[in-house]
């Protein structure tokens, strides 16, 4: 079955010749008019729109988004504020980037009416601090749109006013974990905070009830107000609406950005039709489809069991080829949906070494706050780049598992599970390379890339 | 007296055993109400929860309810309520009890946490137990012991951190041994209101620092050393000095001001260690300031009294007592108690100065307090002065009616307990003009004045009640010998008593208490042995209209409103 035409919703004038990142520009294209049309409205139907759009957060745990507005606190009497999260750090994950450098008024536009919707007049763009030409482009953009009297103080004559301010972060993927962005946002080191008490809605940034939510989820507000929350859920499929946007990296024909209605493309669509294949000669051998903390997948594993469509329950039975690119069907065959980065590896892959170089990099961004994580994420680190660069031990391969199995679900946030499902996945999957490593690592030419 | 509010109790099941508990108690010091240990580190009670250690992992669920009748779902196999246990470990410090709910603190969950948290904190740890001052109170050595595998999966070369950094004037880190707890960066900004500690750079090479330009150098800065689970914080006073399990426990009381901070002696044949703070939730939670900690060093220091001096001479007690009985007799005494004396003390003073027609006077030793620990009145008992009747007025600075006594020449004698009566005002020339009895510790003005020099104990050479702020009386206990030379303040007070013709009741402090409590109305219903080691509140109220000069402290708020401490000190 070749793949559904692409949907360009959130990425519709991304790389389109002739749109320039300028007010001027989005206005031509009908820029603002959603705003316009939302400041009109109530509030509260603005957030029933959203509920009833069946929205899922676009930043890596699917977290329905009318939901996790309705859990605000809004009896407090405290301010709330809205944080949009472009932290974006996971590694294989390009999406808000080209949103914020191409189209920053469609995010600005979705943010403003977000907090029209929530009654914040404060809110924040927290971007991350590899990103300094993003903040540079929103400055201006938040700029641009306070000279239209598009926010600032009683934007388009309504009375309701709401400041944006762009927040630049020192580098750090932890950051992105939303207890932690509100910590560093404060000024402080970034370690997540213990929930309870601490959930953001509640008590969040300055111990005020705050969303904090990724820069699509908030550009799919302006379309999901523009058209209609039960509109909007006729994209997609059910449980999983709207657009979805996947970032695909590594060894396909073709990488880059691609965007779908959610769950209609399968990973084999996806990455044969769409990109092209794999590189001349060359086969497919693993796909990481959510990020690089999701758990691998690997080509020629079968997956089956039982699942809902509609109301039935069907069985079914896929290969890494078959499965549809949702939240849902990823999570059911043990991986994840996360951010949409789609990293494709070949078969000139050696698994031990990619993970050498995934366990670095979450060695490097463990925050240091909770035993297991700090401390796992570097012994797995120190393995892994032992096996690689000095004496792999055929043990190393149960060792490495040990080791991660002591961290997921043990820890303050998510990190935990993100540094350790990369290692348990890839001993799961390729435990065969890992133990006969040392054997195979006889054979690699000398002369290969190291690891950096 | 009206009846506390009885806590919100809620009931919860711990290793299948029902407890109630107050509201708001986490499952750590639930669980210790049961006797069940649930280790960790990052967790204090005194202190916010972190939750970062994990070490206090427990297996925990909620009664079942049926989402839409909110009915309890029984269980048929048991006939109870079903319990839905949640798949991961929670941490202990952080989950506040609520109704029904369920805990497991040993099940192999649990016990794979555990173990899992015991071998991280390992692997980077430099395992220098043999050379560390916290070997034999190291949470990690018990709890490796108690919880961990016992061996070592690691082969990997350990992170490497700074060794010897001086956070401050009193404070070590060793960072290697460092397990990032926060206990001590909470502490400093929670307590010490002085947050200066945090770490920098990340993960596992995470490493403690003070800011860039501070210094860990509050007066409450060796609590950290005390709260240190490991032996990263150490004391540079007690570093490398001794180790821990052959020191000699004994509780004492701290001396520098009137909030009676309870505390530990910590001492090897004869010879004071180190003072640590001992918890007492009603008067210093787990707290001591560092100035209280040093006070040991008087007790070896070099101008000790350990020699009975008569006229310039040495001589024998007996000598001494003989010429000080003739002084007493001839009247015209007056009498210098202190408010760094015990209870005990003040008691034999009191009987000394009714057999000698003497008044007792007090010298006021008054600063700034600091809000937490440490009081305006810088005398430990002047509240037990007030109790024996010693004094029935607040003392003050300088000892103005005895000094215009002695220029109008109705005194010939003084007894001097401790005090320099030259720091409390006296001339000189004033001194000249009287015999001077001095009972006291160390050497002094007065010391070197006085006729007859009776050297007698430090607080930590003797045991006697001190009378605090908040009118709690507490116990201290003699923790070394004293030197020789020195004689016990009651043996000597007793025996001056006696030598004016009046039976003294005893000269020991358990001997002492039947007579103090027939004779002292707020002490008639204890004796020494009955005052448990947290203290005993008195009633204050013949006291409570005296202008007391403590403003507020941890535990402490004044009854009325305290007139200015400055104007005071």
């Amino acid at each position: 079955m070749p793949a559904p035409a692409q949907h360009r919703l959130i990425f519709q004038h991304i790389d389109e010749p002739g749109y320039s990142n300028d007010i001027e520009c989005y206005l031509r294209n009908g820029g603002y008019e959603v705003l316009k049309k939302a400041v009109t409205q109530k509030p509260e139907d603005l957030r029933e729109e959203v509920k009833k759009s069946g929205l899922r957060g676009r930043g890596g745990a699917g977290f329905p988004c009318g939901f996790k507005w309705s859990l605000v606190d809004r009896k407090s009497g405290k301010p709330i504020y809205l944080i949009v999260n472009a932290d974006e750090s996971e590694p294989g994950t390009f999406k808000d980037r080209y949103i914020m450098h191409q189209d920053p008024h469609q995010l600005i536009e979705g943010t403003m009416i977000s907090c029209f919707a929530n009654d914040v007049k404060q809110a924040y763009i927290y971007i991350r601090g590899e990103m300094p030409e993003g903040a540079r482009i929103l400055e201006k953009a938040i700029a641009e749109a306070r000279a239209k009297n598009l926010v600032g103080p009683n934007i388009l004559g309504t009375g309701y006013s709401c400041e944006i301010y762009v927040h630049r972060g020192a580098g750090a993927y932890i950051c992105g974990e939303e207890t932690g962005l509100i910590e560093s946002l404060e000024g402080k080191r970034a370690n997540p905070r213990i929930k309870p008490p601490y959930f953001p809605a509640v008590l969040g940034l300055y111990q005020c009830p705050t969303i904090v939510n990724n820069v699509e989820t908030l550009c799919h507000v302006k379309h999901i107000v523009q058209q209609g929350g039960a509109e909007y859920a006729k994209i997609g499929t059910p449980g999983n609406t709207g657009t979805r946007i996947f970032c695909v990296s590594g060894h396909v024909q073709r990488p880059g950005y691609y965007e779908f209605p959610a769950g209609t493309v399968t990973m084999g669509q996806l990455l044969n039709d769409v990109c092209g294949g794999p590189l001349p000669g060359r086969t497919f051998k693993a796909v990481i489809p959510g990020g690089s903390s999701a758990k691998v997948l690997r080509f020629g594993e079968r997956y089956k069991g039982k699942r809902k469509v509609g109301t039935d329950m069907v069985d079914y039975d896929w290969g890494v080829e078959d499965v549809p690119m949702d939240f849902d069907s990823l999570a059911m065959i043990g991986s994840m949906g996360g951010s949409g980065g789609v990293i494709v590896m070949d078969d000139s892959v050696n698994m031990v070494e990619a993970l050498a170089n995934i366990n670095a990099f979450y060695q490097h961004e463990s925050c240091g706050q909770c035993t297991p994580c700090r401390e796992g994420s570097l012994w797995m680190k120190k393995i892994s780049s032992r096996m690689v660069h000095g004496e792999a031990r055929k043990e190393d391969a149960a060792l490495l598992k040990s080791v991660a199995d002591q961290i997921p679900g043990r820890t303050i946030c998510a990190f935990g599970e993100a540094c350790s499902w990369p290692t348990q996945s890839f001993l799961i999957k390729f435990k065969d390379e890992f133990e006969g490593y040392a054997e195979a690592k006889k054979n690699l030419p000398a002369d290969r890339l190291s690891l950096v | 007296m009206i009846a506390a509010p009885k806590p919100d109790l809620v009931t919860v099941n711990i290793d299948g055993v029902d407890i109630s508990v107050p509201k708001g108690t986490n499952v750590i010091e639930a669980a210790k109400l049961l006797q069940k240990d649930v280790p960790h580190y990052c967790y204090h009670p005194k202190l916010s929860v972190a939750g970062n250690c994990r070490m206090c992992m427990i297996e925990m669920g909620t009664p079942a309810f049926d989402p839409a009748t909110k009915a309890p779902v029984i269980d048929p196999a048991t006939g109870k309520q079903k319990i839905n246990w949640i798949p991961r470990p929670q941490i202990g410090c952080g989950t506040t009890v609520s109704p029904g709910l369920h805990v497991k603190t040993s099940s192999p969950m649990v016990k794979d946490a555990r173990e899992g948290v015991m071998e991280f904190l390992l692997i980077n740890h430099p395992l220098d137990c043999p050379i560390c001052d916290q070997a034999g109170e190291c949470k990690l050595q018990e709890q490796a012991t108690g919880y961990g595998r016992g061996y070592s999966r690691f082969i990997e070369e350990k992170n490497v951190k700074p060794k010897r950094t001086q956070l401050g004037p009193r404070v070590t880190l060793d960072d290697e041994r460092c397990i990032l707890c926060s206990r001590c960066v909470r502490f400093s900004k929670e307590i010490a209101n002085d947050d200066v500690l945090g770490f920098v750079d990340r993960g596992s090479y995470s490493t403690l620092t003070c800011h860039p330009g501070k210094k860990l150098e509050n007066n409450y800065s060796l609590n950290t050393v005390d709260i240190c689970p490991v032996g990263a914080l150490t004391s540079t006073d007690f570093r490398f000095k001794m180790r821990v399990w052959f020191l000699k426990q004994t509780n004492t009381v701290d001396i520098e001001s009137s909030v009676g901070v309870n505390a530990v002696v910590w001492s090897r044949e004869g010879t004071i260690y180190r003072l640590t703070p001992r918890r007492n939730d009603e008067v210093n939670d787990t707290w001591m300031p560092d100035s209280g900690r040093i006070l040991y060093k008087q007790v070896a220091a070099t101008d000790r009294l350990t020699v009975v001096k008569l006229n310039g001479s040495d001589t024998s007690l007996d000598i001494a007592l003989h010429a000080a009985a003739a002084l007493l007799k001839a009247g015209s005494v007056s009498i210098v108690g202190s408010g760094r004396a015990s209870v005990e003390e003040q008691f034999l003073l009191k009987q000394l100065a009714t057999a000698t027609g003497a008044q007792g006077h007090l010298v006021a030793r008054t600063a700034t307090g600091d809000k937490l620990l440490i009081s305006a009145d810088r005398n430990p008992n002047v509240r037990g002065a007030l109790v024996t009747a010693l004094i029935s007025q607040l003392p003050c600075a300088e000892l103005k009616q005895l000094s215009r006594e002695i220029d109008e020449g109705k005194i010939k004698t003084v007894v001097s307990h401790g005090e320099d009566l030259l720091a409390a005002g006296l001339t000189a020339a004033q001194l000249a003009k009287v015999a001077v009895i001095y009972i006291g510790t160390h050497v002094n003005a007065t010391s070197a004045a006085a006729n007859i020099i009776l050297p007698t104990l430090h607080t930590f050479e003797k045991a006697g009640t001190f009378v605090n702020q908040q009118f709690r009386i507490q116990k201290f206990y003699a923790a070394v010998p004293a030197p020789q030379g020195a004689t016990n303040d009651l043996v000597v007070l007793a025996k001056l008593v006696a030598s004016t013709g009046t039976h003294p009741p005893a000269s020991e402090v358990h001997a002492l208490w039947p007579a103090i409590a027939t004779a002292v109305p707020a002490l008639s219903t204890m004796l020494y042995k009955n005052i448990p080691d947290t203290g005993l509140l008195l009633d204050a109220t013949p006291w409570a209209g005296l202008p007391f000069v403590e403003g507020e402290t941890l535990h402490h708020k004044p009854a009325a409103p305290v007139a200015a401490e400055a104007a005071r000190s």
